[in-house]
């Protein structure tokens, strides 16, 4: 096979992991590099360095160690029988590419997954020791993502967490038939384990009350969830979710439109990715864990959201006679589900009522979303009067479609 | 009119100094003109900061909030600041009130300013200068005069690397020990481009994917105004533009078979069908069998079923209700706090657990998610019945003299008939032979029960009885005398 330089490798080996959605260089732990060696700091708010014309955050260095891969998943680029180029990076390779990059301001740190080759100990090895000669050799402080391999020993996976700020093994699909049928190498019993051994690990180290001096160890662990790529539905997709957040103590679960890939599989569907409602979901997911909703709140298993409108508003419509809702006087749960009041506009009208009481002109300099809102609230000179039950409020709450979005 | 002139465009020193001597004097704020130009307004009497007599307070979240706005390009920025200072006299709550028009002014202000510094954070682009000792620079057009202010990140985080960054407003240079800030530098200083800046740009497009186009988010979260200092930006306009281009080319595709070689590869690596259901004979059998389970639907959001655990021919078995969130993370039974309550009532009877099996009714975690926490659900009949054949198999295969049933579900689980533990509890029960022998049945308390008893004193009566009855059993197993 050809020697391929640096840059033609970068370029393979990041437009293969750039399918993965997760690029969050938040929540690790407080450092910086006075008194070291190295370079690299993380305090605790990620940074994104730069945007691509996809409108994602560029945080970390995301790429592959290699996409050479022994598994047949049907939604992924890098399946053993895709024709895609394939590359493969030295550990040195990745190691000065992470620093080089890291001098220059462009990066937060090093976000690296890979394809399984030989064995998931052998990939997972070669993953561990560019994480631990960044960290041991070159003394960087900077951010460290690692993708376990969900077959690798615990050993292996609780080496990765020495090193890493963040782990995350991905699910890929929310549905176990699925799995099966388009990942049939990968088993699901060997991800939850995984993940299930990874808490574990963190609730450890996490633990105040131990007197040792903790050792550094990963704070916490994310999964990315294929929506699109089989019939799932938005409430099974949701339910998956739920229940991961439960087990696992997850920081996120990523939902990533299935996007049409080079040299795709013939047993996925051929479309454009289903952007709107990779939103929908996450907006769902954002209140399930910020704003109080519970999943079958949002919506049953077997269904789907409704992409016209957000699924908090969608919500209000359902339940109407909750609404409308006494701004200067209604408790922070009831306000954290009105439509078009985020949770810092709530805490602002908590903080403002105590001085006056609270107009809609008020609001709006809180930061609510007014158009949104005054179907559903009574403030101070104003109340929705029938519009609350009005025939045609949800045709006046639709967003307009967005050009961008298709 | 009075006019103040102060020393810098971000002098807050200087603002605060006269602003209070201008309060002490009861200079109202639409008579005071503030100004950092020296050869305007000539005509009046121009004055400099100079301290007042008298002190006051102002709550300490209006220092933080002056001198972030102090930074914002506006130039209303020195008047609004002293028109809150002025009416926080009268108004001395104003400051926690987010819908006063002067204060929600202020906070954007704050808030543009704090995003300037990030955004600075975020798109500084250092170029190699020199290699000997490594030498960086970099040139940065910042939205608001934020580069003092945002230049110790920069020390934090490449403390061990010796680095400048010019900007129009100031310079700040550190050396590996001191911060030095210095006048602003004109473009023509900027550094010349660095050899990764290539292979940045390369990364840049190929983790694009054409297939998202989203022009506008991208602008919202990059404005077009710092393009211009980023090496990746020179490549937007062609990666837009033809984008839908490779999308849509990418959707016509038809997918090209797969090599030979890579299909027998990948049939070799296939894995075994799920368990087919024969009569598993032997425990290691038993735990990778109820691995693939589907005899009820618990397996779907528990992470692992929970096997027995113990010596394989031990005289004395105990059987749980079902693992807990402790449990099903780790794959092993009674780890939990139950498990520990359990672990010691063992120890005060004085019975050796390494001579027992432990297990449980069922084997699967039944719960509820609630946010990030799992709550407990008690199994119903159907899954205790559906898990028996695992519990059979256990008992079968291990053959103990005397089964303990810890709680109604084990009870139910291992009789096939629901008592209550109050009627049952304290006395050895006769089990019909199953094909593992003769056994006995002493049934008691599951341990999460005395946690869960309320009263201290009804509490120390169950935990005796408890262990009363742990005893019996050890005793009937002749593993204590």
């Amino acid at each position: 096979m050809a020697v391929l330089d640096i840059r033609r490798k970068l370029a393979i080996l990041a437009d293969a992991a750039k399918y993965d959605a997760s690029c969050a260089s938040s929540g690790g732990e407080k450092r910086d590099s006075v008194g070291g060696k190295g370079v690299g700091s993380t305090e605790g708010m990620g940074i994104c360095h730069a945007y691509a014309p996809d409108g994602r955050c560029i945080s970390l260095l995301k790429i592959l160690l290699t996409n050479f891969c022994i598994y047949d998943c049907a939604y992924c680029i890098n399946r053993v029988s895709s024709n895609t180029p394939r590359a493969r990076f030295s550990v040195k390779e990745v190691v000065d590419l992470t620093l080089n990059f890291y001098k220059r301001n462009y990066i937060e740190g090093l976000f690296l997954s890979s394809g399984v080759i030989q064995s998931g100990d052998y990939t997972m090895e070669e993953m561990v020791r560019i994480a631990k000669s960044l960290r041991l050799d070159h003394d960087f402080r900077g951010y460290i993502h690692l993708k376990l391999i969900p077959e690798a020993s615990p050993e292996l996976a609780a080496e990765a967490g020495l090193y890493a700020d963040r782990v995350s093994i991905n699910i890929e699909l929310p549905r176990d038939d699925s799995l099966k049928s388009l990942a049939p190498e990968k088993d699901v019993g060997d991800i939850k384990r995984a993940m299930g051994r990874m808490r574990l690990a963190i609730d450890e180290r996490a633990e105040p009350a131990r007197k040792a001096p903790r050792k550094t160890f990963a704070r916490s662990q994310s999964t990315q969830l294929i929506v699109g790529a089989d019939a799932a539905s938005d409430g099974d997709i949701l339910a998956r979710s739920a229940s991961l957040y439960g087990a696992y103590r997850l920081s996120r679960v990523y939902y990533s439109a299935f996007s049409p890939i080079p040299d795709a599989s013939r047993r996925l569907p051929s479309s454009r990715p289903p952007l709107l409602r990779e939103h929908r979901l996450y907006q769902a997911d954002w209140l399930m864990r910020f704003y109080g909703f519970a999943q079958p709140e949002i919506i049953g298993e077997g269904e789907d959201l409704d992409l016209s409108v957000d699924p908090k508003t969608a919500w209000a419509l359902r339940n109407r006679d909750r609404f409308p809702v006494d701004v200067n006087t209604a408790d922070r749960e009831t306000l954290l589900r009105v439509p078009g009041l985020g949770a810092k506009a709530v805490d602002r009208i908590l903080a403002a009522r105590r001085q006056a009481r609270l107009t809609m002109d008020d609001l709006r300099r809180v930061g609510a979303v007014v158009k949104r809102a005054q179907a559903f609230v009574v403030a101070e000179g104003w109340t929705p009067g029938a519009a609350t039950d009005g025939q045609h409020l949800k045709a006046r709450l639709v967003e307009p479609a967005q050009l961008s979005l298709f | 009119m009075r006019v103040v002139r102060l020393s810098s465009e971000i002098d807050f020193d200087g603002w605060r100094t006269a602003a209070r001597r201008l309060r002490a004097e009861g200079v109202a704020p639409d008579a005071v003109l503030w100004t950092v130009e020296a050869d305007l307004f000539e005509a009046a009497p121009v004055e400099t900061p100079s301290p007042a007599a008298g002190a006051f307070t102002v709550p300490p979240a209006f220092v933080d909030l002056a001198r972030s706005v102090v930074l914002h390009r506006s130039g209303e920025r020195f008047s609004l600041l002293y028109r809150l200072l002025w009416r926080l006299e009268r108004e001395p709550r104003l400051i926690e009130n987010p819908a006063d028009p002067d204060m929600a002014r202020a906070r954007d202000m704050q808030k543009a300013v704090a995003r300037a510094i990030h955004k600075m954070h975020a798109f500084v682009r250092f170029r190699l200068v020199e290699t000997e000792p490594e030498t960086y620079a970099a040139w940065f057009e910042p939205a608001h005069r934020v580069t003092e202010a945002a230049a110790p990140f920069f020390a934090r985080r490449f403390t061990n690397m010796t680095w400048t960054i010019l900007t129009p407003d100031a310079c700040v240079a550190w050396d590996g020990q001191t911060l030095k800030v210095s006048e602003g530098a004109d473009p023509a200083d900027a550094p010349s481009e660095d050899a990764q800046e290539e292979l940045w740009r390369t990364y840049y497009a190929s983790i694009f994917n054409p297939a998202r186009l989203n022009e506008r988010m991208m602008r919202q979260e990059m404005p077009k105004r710092y393009w211009r200092n980023l090496p990746e930006a020179r490549l937007i306009p062609e990666l837009v533009e033809t984008a839908q281009a490779r999308a849509a080319a990418m959707v016509a595709a038809t997918p090209s078979p797969p090599p030979d070689r890579v299909l027998k590869a990948a049939l070799r690596h296939a894995r075994d069908g799920a368990y087919n259901g024969d009569l598993p004979t032997s425990l290691d059998e038993v735990a990778a069998a109820a691995q693939v389970c589907r005899r009820c639907a618990l397996w779907r959001d528990a992470t692992q079923a929970v096997p027995g655990q113990g010596a394989a021919h031990a005289p004395l078995m105990f059987v749980g209700e079902q693992p807990g969130d402790q449990e099903d993370l780790a794959g092993l039974p009674f780890v939990g706090p139950a498990g520990q309550v359990f672990e010691a009532a063992l120890k005060e009877a004085g019975v050796p657990r390494d001579r027992t099996f432990v297990t449980n009714a069922v084997k699967h975690f039944k719960h509820e998610p609630r946010g990030k926490r799992r709550i407990h659900k008690t199994p119903d009949r159907g899954e205790v019945t559906a898990c028996r054949w695992w519990l059979d198999a256990e008992r079968r295969l291990v053959r103990p003299r005397v089964i303990v049933a810890l709680g109604a579900t084990a009870a139910l689980a291992v009789t096939g008939k629901a008592a209550p533990v109050g009627e049952s509890r304290g006395r050895p029960l006769q089990l019909p032979d199953q094909g593992g022998g003769q056994a006995q049945l002493v049934v008691t308390y599951h341990p999460s029960f005395l946690l869960r008893l309320p009263d201290a004193d009804a509490r120390e009566r169950a935990r005796a009885e408890f262990v009363g009855d742990l005893r019996l059993a050890g005793e009937l197993a002749k593993l204590i005398d």
